[in-house]
């Protein structure tokens, strides 16, 4: 590693070594994460509100997740964490073929954790559980729940699918990744590009296991978990 | 310094097998009713969850005080929102106004 530290591949002027130009880039990468954790937080926020005002019609609502999806997109997305941090650890290790291996598996997970919420998704459309006009269609819930709801539903929508859109974006991200590894871009400790990607991924990550909790766990233990069927 | 302490393989998974043993210990916990403690108690295990991603796979252990600090303070600045948003609504019940003193 001693001979990196002398290298100036990948030093832009303004910077007087790489270890300052990516101590530098962790910072900013820690700032916009920043930004991202207040940005989540205004959904946790309001999700705190309306559950304190309507803890009963959560747990109903919430009883209509399925537990076991939740619980296996958490270890998906667990799992394309441990890739993202063996991918980085290859970047430092400058093993390019680790990076490349890396990427894949974390890609390959997160496309996995996609398409099990495409199929929870749809399962809601089914039952009438989309927000909106038709909310409530089956009759799922009585007339004293079904605003609030409508509420938890609309929030679940909203910060499930900002989280797969941070998904998307990052798997679109990690295809430009694989690229540029493959032209053996990140090299001689140049590889600050994918240690702070995977500060983004596991940020990402951090929000689900938050997610995972607040919107599928609410009504597990109150028996109307077996209610399923619109 | 900083960026050169390399997380070995062995600690990545060790890791990994934590955040999974706190996944099951959750769902199993929320199989449960602990009354008030549910809510909490999930919260807890989340925050040590996360706790595990961010000094570990994020590396914050072994960064710079700065970058500490910056990740320390993204959620001490999520606390006041949630903590003075709460403070609020959480305690609306405990006092209606009929009790309060008449003029």
């Amino acid at each position: 590693m001693s001979d990196h530290a002398h290298s100036t591949y990948g030093l832009v002027h303004h910077f007087d070594d790489l270890e300052q130009q990516k101590e530098t880039g962790t910072l900013g990468m820690w700032s916009f994460l920043i930004t991202e954790v207040l940005f989540f937080g205004g959904l946790f926020g309001a999700y705190a509100v309306y559950r304190s005002q309507f803890p009963d019609a959560f747990q109903v609502a919430s009883a209509q997740l399925k537990v076991g999806l939740g619980a296996i997109n958490t270890i998906v997305l667990i799992c394309s964490s441990v890739t993202m941090a063996l991918g980085v650890h290859a970047a430092q290790k400058g093993s390019k073929n680790g990076i490349i291996l890396g990427l894949i598996g974390t890609l390959v997970f997160g496309a996995a954790f996609l398409v099990v919420k495409y199929f929870e998704y749809k399962e809601k459309w089914d039952h009438g559980l989309i927000p909106g006009y038709h909310f409530n269609s089956h009759g799922t819930f009585d007339s004293l729940h079904a605003g609030p709801a409508q509420m938890y539903f609309a929030l679940y929508f909203v910060m499930t699918g900002m989280h797969a859109f941070h998904m998307v974006i990052g798997m679109i991200l990690m295809f430009w990744l694989i690229a540029k590894a493959r032209k053996n871009y990140f090299r001689e400790g140049h590889y600050a590009l994918i240690e702070n990607f995977g500060l983004y991924w596991h940020f990402v990550d951090i929000v689900w296991i938050f997610l995972f909790p607040l919107l599928y766990l609410v009504g597990a233990h109150s028996g109307a978990g077996g209610a399923h069927h619109g | 310094m900083s960026g050169h302490h390399i997380v070995s393989v062995k600690l990545y998974f060790g890791v990994f097998f934590a955040l999974c043993a706190l996944t099951f210990l959750t769902y199993w916990t929320a199989l449960h009713d602990y009354g008030a403690f549910n809510t909490p108690l999930a919260l807890a295990i989340a925050g040590v969850k996360a706790a595990l991603v961010i000094l570990f796979f994020m590396h914050a252990k072994y960064s710079s005080k700065l970058t500490q600090l910056f990740a320390f303070a993204g959620f001490f600045w999520l606390a006041i929102l949630l903590v003075f948003t709460l403070q609020d609504f959480m305690t609306r019940d405990l006092l209606p106004f009929y009790f309060w003193p008449k003029a």
